[in-house]
């Protein structure tokens, strides 16, 4: 049995879903970064998806732009770990409920 | 012929007007230098004004003149000039010759003065301005003479500041002329507006002219009507005449050059200038306006006349007469007999003077007393005064042949009688003669016989300073009686530029016997009235005058100058303090009320406007303020700076999108 686009589609969803509620509900900085990660890796899944499963003929549009997703998502991720550590001078904690001046 | 002359005819104000700030710019100090530059200047002015006068002698009727524009404004010129004639030259002789002696008079009797420097100052200003006034060839040029002419009588008049009397006369004297300069300003006014032009000879296009005057028509009676004013004011006629005895506060010889030789005399000098004027489309020599002047004269003459008989002030006697000689001038213009009226203007000048002067030697020697009843016998004390003082009232007086005041009063008597509309003010001059020769026998009788009283006792001579002005002045008197003559007429054919021939039997005259009859009555009655003036006679005491004896009513009438001044204070000038007052009140109550008013009204929109901006806009805006405050408080709960809430609601939104697209779809 090959496997079907809607399992796929399932897959992702629940996976951004899950990264969806970890970036909402952690309080550690750090697991909103993995949450964030986690509703990527779900979009990248959707794009390889539905790229396998496009009538032919087959050009390698999908697979681009999940490598162009992953390269950027890796900057994202050093950028956002270089932000949380530089906030973590400031505030000396991790936890995001206490990063409250934006405050009105 | 010496046409050179004309053109430096500006000299003749410019010489004293010189002399005068440089005397003022001296200091109070120098006496001597003061009195060194004023008569200097004088004796230049005197020198000038002979050069002028030769020319006129040789030539019958010259004229010359120098014009000059003064500025032009748009299209047109204002032209000013200097005119040299008989008349001109006459007058400048008379009024240097004259001045010079009362500088020199002057010298004696204000030398214990403090403000000297200044009082010679004043003098030579009033002597600038009075030849300027009879030198110029214009109107305008005249009139600003003129009123030079005036300002140095108010300042000559109130020169003794300390005094009120002395200031209030000024005042009066100035205010006084200034009505009937009024009329003269807006005479001339309608005489530039018809004629287009105030200069008086132009060649030919002057306003004396024949074409200037053909310009003129009927408005010429008003015109000359309204020039006549000035020379109202300024030679003290009936109405305007209450300043001249007031100013007798002035120095004496002030009073002398100002109020008997030149200023008053200027009046008279205008008329004859402006004669033409007067004279425009006369039927037999009679015009309405010269109607005008000759009745004007014969009241002012008489009733001077007859004030004069009651007035116990020297110089107020003499005030009067020179009041009364000038009405009688004016008579002489009116009637036609204009050489007549200036010969007697120049015959004036001298004697009056003199007597002036002779009056100013008297007060001096009497230790500044100038009340006649307390004086008495100065003919011993005082020989020279005396003589000279004689001379001068026999001129007044007009005792004929050796008097020159004699000649021309005839000369105007003679005029008179032949004026074609009336009678009457020929006989009410032979009247005017009578009292003239009446009250100078009072004076005289009064001041100079009889005995000593309180005033005269410790009387003495005046310095020689003083006695010699008089001498020349009486010499003058005298010498003038020779060219004026009935049998050689100089002085008058000079004036009309008429030929004159020598005729002994022209001496004699109906004329001359009529008024040496009324002189010799005159003074014949002066000397049986006033026999024992100033003494004890019977139940009369010694101070109180044979008249006032006699006629007490009729005395005070006169002694209080018929109350004219006192109808003055009760009418016109009572209606000018009335409305004064009302204009006052007005301006305090109505102007000021209508003003506060006014003020109130913008007061209270102030208030409401402010009312408005605190309560309206102010509230407003703070109303608005607090609305958005609180807007912004709430809006601003929503930014709690958790970033997860933030997110959450990113979420929510994106779920809500997806559910409403779903069920859209």
């Amino acid at each position: 049995m090959t496997p079907t686009l809607q399992a796929f589609i399932i897959v992702s969803a629940a996976l951004f879903s899950i990264g969806l509620l970890a970036a909402l509900s952690r309080r550690h900085a750090i697991f909103i970064l993995i949450g964030i990660e986690m509703m990527l890796a779900a979009a990248n899944l959707n794009f390889i998806a539905f790229w396998r499963f496009a009538p032919p003929p087959h050009p390698p549009t999908g697979v681009m732009i999940a490598i162009f997703s992953i390269a950027i998502s890796a900057a994202e991720a050093a950028v956002g770990l270089a932000m949380v550590i530089a906030v973590y001078r400031h505030y000396r904690t991790t936890n995001v409920d206490q990063y409250d001046q934006l405050k009105g | 012929m010496n046409p050179g002359i004309v053109s430096n005819l500006w000299l003749l104000p410019a010489v004293p007007f010189a002399a005068a700030v440089v005397i003022l710019s001296l200091g109070k100090s120098r006496h001597k230098s003061a009195a060194v530059l004023a008569i200097g200047g004088q004796i230049v002015v005197l020198a000038i004004s002979i050069v002028a006068f030769l020319p006129t002698l040789q030539t019958h009727g010259f004229r010359a003149v120098q014009n000059f524009t003064w500025f032009t404004f748009g299209e047109q010129t204002l032209r000013l000039g200097f005119v040299l004639d008989p008349l001109a030259a006459a007058m400048l002789v008379m009024i240097s010759l004259v001045g010079l002696c009362i500088f020199v008079f002057s010298v004696g009797y204000m030398a214990d003065d403090k403000n000297f420097t200044r009082f010679f100052a004043y003098l030579s200003f009033f002597s600038g301005a009075m030849l300027g006034v009879v030198i110029a060839n214009s109107l305008l040029l005249l009139f600003m003479f003129w009123e030079l002419v005036g300002l140095a009588s108010y300042l000559l008049i109130g020169f003794w500041i300390e005094r009120p009397s002395a200031a209030a006369a000024a005042k009066k004297a100035f205010i006084t002329t200034r009505i009937g300069d009024m009329g003269f300003f807006l005479g001339m006014l309608w005489l530039y507006n018809r004629s287009g032009t105030l200069l008086f000879y132009d060649g030919g296009r002057g306003c004396l002219e024949g074409a200037g005057l053909a310009l003129l028509g009927a408005s010429a009676t008003f015109i000359a009507l309204l020039i006549f004013c000035g020379a109202v004011g300024k030679s003290g006629q009936f109405p305007l005449h209450v300043w001249l005895p007031d100013a007798m506060e002035g120095p004496t010889p002030v009073s002398a050059l100002i109020h008997a030789a030149t200023m008053v005399a200027a009046g008279v000098f205008l008329v004859a200038r402006v004669y033409p004027l007067f004279s425009l489309g006369a039927i037999n020599g009679v015009t309405s306006s010269l109607t005008v002047v000759v009745w004007i004269g014969v009241t002012t003459a008489l009733m001077a006349a007859l004030i004069a008989i009651a007035q116990a002030d020297i110089k107020r006697i003499l005030a009067y007469s020179t009041v009364s000689q000038l009405g009688l001038m004016m008579v002489s213009l009116g009637v036609g007999g204009v050489a007549a009226g200036i010969m007697h203007l120049i015959a004036h000048g001298f004697f009056k003077a003199l007597l002036f002067l002779g009056s100013g030697s008297v007060i001096h020697g009497c230790h500044g007393e100038q009340d006649i009843r307390k004086m008495g016998g100065l003919r011993r004390l005082m020989p020279v005064t005396f003589g000279t003082y004689a001379i001068g009232m026999m001129a007044l007086s007009g005792v004929p042949l050796f008097f020159s005041g004699g000649w021309t009063k005839e000369e105007i008597l003679h005029a008179t009688a032949h004026w074609p509309r009336s009678h009457a003010p020929y006989y009410l001059m032979l009247a005017g003669v009578v009292l003239t020769a009446l009250y100078m026998t009072r004076q005289m009788i009064y001041v100079f016989f009889g005995n000593p009283r309180s005033a005269a006792e410790h009387a003495h001579e005046s310095p020689r300073v003083m006695t010699m002005p008089l001498i020349v002045l009486a010499i003058g008197t005298v010498f003038l009686s020779f060219v004026l003559t009935s049998a050689w007429p100089w002085l008058h054919g000079y004036l009309t530029g008429e030929p004159v021939h020598f005729a002994i039997a022209h001496l004699i005259q109906p004329m001359l016997f009529i008024s040496l009859l009324l002189v010799g009555s005159g003074i014949a009655l002066g000397i049986w009235f006033y026999r024992e003036a100033g003494a004890q006679n019977r139940d009369r005491p010694a101070e109180v005058d044979p008249l006032e004896y006699a006629q007490p009513a009729l005395f005070r009438f006169l002694a209080n100058k018929m109350w004219i001044d006192e109808l003055y204070a009760r009418t016109i000038i009572a209606f000018a303090w009335a409305s004064a007052r009302l204009s006052d009140w007005m301006d305090r109550y109505f102007w000021d009320g209508l003003v506060r008013g006014f003020g109130a009204i913008g007061q209270l929109f102030g208030i409401f406007t402010a009312d408005v901006d605190e309560r309206g806009i102010n509230a407003g805006v703070d109303e608005t303020t607090v609305g958005a405050r609180g807007l912004g408080r709430l809006l601003s709960s929503a930014h709690s700076g958790q970033i997860q809430i933030y997110l959450g609601v990113v979420a929510v939104g994106m779920l809500a999108l997806l559910l409403l697209y779903a069920w859209l779809a």
